[in-house]
């Protein structure tokens, strides 16, 4: 290349380093024009990514959801109850309900634990006659208040918040209960609704 | 034939592969690395092709969708011809998969292959790994029923635990709030768009550094890898002892690769698909979740860990983990290739082996979860209830009524959560026992609220003649001279 340069063009090299210049500036343009163009496509596309973890809602997912009559819950037992998630999309076939463990306490005061153990989310189960919640995949047992009594747990099982309003048991839910969530903190060990 | 070939012809005068592809075949190997040992990376290719091929066919039917996955997996199992067999060998191809990755890796590293000059191919080695079991939980998410469902459950859970971002860390996995329709898409486009493309990508990637850098050579006692010379030995060993490696090893790998596609195929004849289990209903709560097989540890581990050390050994163990492979070649990219000559890479893998072995084991019976069903379905037995009083009867009764059978097993039925209660009056006094049931302690309930003081004396009656004949019972030092009477009579009574 040298050598050819060399014979053929003029001992002005200035315009041709001139020219190698200037393209080199165009294509660093032109990285720079799609560098731009990608970093403004990117920020929708993160947002629409997160979308489900940046909802801007005051309660986020949270709202209301009565579970029945009171009159469905014998004072003194725990039942088994369900619900339809308040948000439900298109797809969500069986997964929309959610069970959780009624216990009427006494009077209006209620307790309603979420279904999930709160070692690792496992459906837990009620035996009456022990008055205990035994869960099926890792030993998790729960006294009827729902205070940790054996097992991996290293807490009670999680509490909805809940409240009796026109004879009808209410709670507010509509997110999959687990250990890191920040309202599962809140949520120990409350006392029992009135 | 004559056309063929000038069809071939044409095409390599303009495609010009022929001769690469040729020089590719007939690369020069050591003539003992064309050895039986060679064989598990080209049979996981061949799996890994199997899994694309079924993997395609099952996509022509399955739906994406959490409200109809469940039915489109119901009617490939029953109402398409052979949709069972594609949904088996697809199936069982992801079991054997996982199982000659992981036989490929304990090769590699017992002949010392991931040292110099092959780092890199180690490390895109543990990433395909991990893209494997990657593809082996996204699998067991699409074919979603409860294991999946409460699967994803105990997934969400363990990543709630993350400090800081933990409860953003869900919402992302589960794409919403609550495990749903958005879930099952996720998992959709990671088994088959994100995790497919990689391993296609990088699987590439793996074969050309086995191609540029050369296949390991047999590993000798003494022949120690050095930087400085480790190349030209290579290329010394090849001038001296190399063959190609089409037809001298490739003839291994065929056949080892066939066996095992016949062997797969055996195993979805006889075996059959994998479920779909119950209908993912949250609702339906009798359910007793067990991840697939390779996970099982994972479960059992969980069970087995104490609970404090639980979230730090969730978070901090992959990562370790995953070090530790990654660290590897840069620790040990020199010396010794044998196994022979190093005993600590031995060890480790007998020790890992036997503990996710072991870990694997117990999750088939899984020792820690009480037996739900086992107080209304194992009968008290009879040696335990012949010829005893109404209040020891009475007692058996509270035992069985309590649940208490959920946890401890008599005669080898029950629960084996708690200590098995055969023997236990030879463990327990009267007081011990009446302190244990009420107080409970040691991983066990307290019982106080829920025996009355009746039921109390009665269980105990019962719990105090378990023991086997000509045993004495537990007594109490302290009060020995109260109670030997009290034992003697009781004893006198059998």
């Amino acid at each position: 290349m040298a050598t050819r340069s060399q014979n053929t063009i003029p001992p002005t090299t200035t315009p041709v380093q001139n020219t190698i210049s200037r393209r080199s500036v165009l294509v660093k343009l032109g990285i720079l024009l799609n560098g731009l163009i990608a970093i403004a496509l990117t920020i929708p596309i993160i947002r629409y990514l997160f979308s489900a973890v940046t909802r801007e809602r005051k309660n986020g997912y949270l709202s209301w959801i009565s579970l029945g009559s009171i009159t469905q819950f014998p004072e003194g037992e725990t039942r088994l109850a369900t619900f339809r998630n308040p948000d439900v999309t298109p797809t969500d076939g069986p997964t929309a309900d959610t069970s959780c463990w009624v216990r009427h306490v006494s009077g209006e005061r209620f307790q309603v634990f979420a279904i999930n153990c709160a070692h690792l989310g496992c459906p837990v189960r009620w035996f009456s006659q022990s008055g205990l919640f035994m869960c099926p995949c890792h030993g998790g047992v729960y006294y009827e208040d729902g205070s940790r009594a054996a097992g991996p747990p290293e807490r009670g099982l999680f509490t909805y918040p809940c409240k009796v309003e026109n004879g009808l048991v209410q709670i507010q839910a509509g997110e999959l209960p687990t250990p890191g969530s920040p309202r599962a903190h809140n949520l120990e060990r409350k006392n029992p609704c009135a | 034939m004559r056309l063929i070939e000038q069809i071939g012809k044409w095409l390599d005068r303009r495609l010009q592969l022929g001769e690469p592809i040729r020089e590719i075949a007939e690369h020069s190997v050591p003539r003992r690395s064309a050895s039986w040992w060679y064989v598990f990376g080209s049979a996981a290719l061949t799996v890994f092709a199997l899994q694309i091929v079924t993997g395609i066919m099952l996509a022509l039917i399955y739906v994406p969708s959490a409200s109809e996955a469940w039915n489109s997996l119901q009617f490939l199992n029953h109402d398409v011809a052979l949709g069972w067999f594609i949904r088996a060998l697809h199936g069982w191809g992801s079991n054997f998969m996982v199982a000659i990755v992981l036989m490929h890796m304990v090769q590699v590293f017992l002949f010392g292959a991931y040292k110099f000059p092959r780092e890199l191919t180690w490390l895109i080695g543990v990433f395909l790994l991990l893209m494997t079991l990657g593809m082996a939980f996204s699998g067991q998410v699409l074919r979603f029923d409860q294991d999946a469902y409460w699967g994803l459950g105990i997934g969400a859970s363990i990543a709630s635990r993350t400090p800081i971002v933990g409860a953003a860390l869900v919402k992302l996995i589960l794409g919403g709030p609550i495990i749903g329709g958005a879930t099952l898409s996720r998992f959709f486009v990671l088994h088959v768009f994100v995790i497919p493309g990689l391993l296609i990508a990088f699987v590439s990637l793996h074969l050309f550094l086995v191609l540029k850098v050369g296949i390991n050579e047999w590993p000798m006692p003494g022949r120690i890898v050095c930087k400085e010379t480790y190349v030209r030995q290579y290329e010394e060993l090849l001038k001296k002892d190399g063959v190609p490696f089409v037809p001298y090893g490739i003839w291994k790998d065929l056949i080892f690769s066939a066996i095992i596609l016949l062997a797969l195929a055996l195993f979805a004849v006889f075996f059959g698909p994998f479920g779909p289990t119950g209908v993912p209903d949250p609702t339906i709560i009798q359910t007793v979740p067990k991840p697939d097989y390779f996970f099982l540890w994972i479960y059992a581990l969980l069970a087995l860990l104490p609970p404090s050390l639980e979230t730090p050994a969730l978070l901090i163990g992959p990562v370790v983990a995953i070090a530790a492979l990654v660290l590897l070649p840069f620790v040990a990219g020199e010396g010794e290739k044998h196994w022979r000559r190093r005993p600590v890479a031995v060890l480790s893998v007998i020790l890992i082996a036997l503990t996710l072995g072991m870990f694997t084991h117990l999750a088939g019976f899984s020792p820690w979860s009480p037996k739900m069903d086992a107080w209304s379905g194992e009968p008290a037995p009879d040696n335990f209830l012949h010829g005893r009083t109404a209040l020891e009867r009475k007692g058996a009764a509270v035992f069985q009524e309590k649940q208490c059978r959920n946890c401890h097993s008599l005669a080898g039925k029950g629960g084996q959560r708690g200590p098995a209660l055969d023997s236990v009056a030879t463990r327990l006094t009267r007081d011990q026992l009446v302190r244990q049931v009420l107080q409970g302690g040691g991983n066990m309930p307290a019982y106080g609220k829920n025996l009355s003081p009746a039921e109390t004396t009665a269980l105990v009656s019962f719990l105090s003649i378990l023991r086997p004949p000509g045993a004495p019972p537990a007594y109490d030092p302290s009060r020995v001279n109260n109670d030997t009477n009290a034992t003697e009579s009781s004893s006198a009574r059998h």
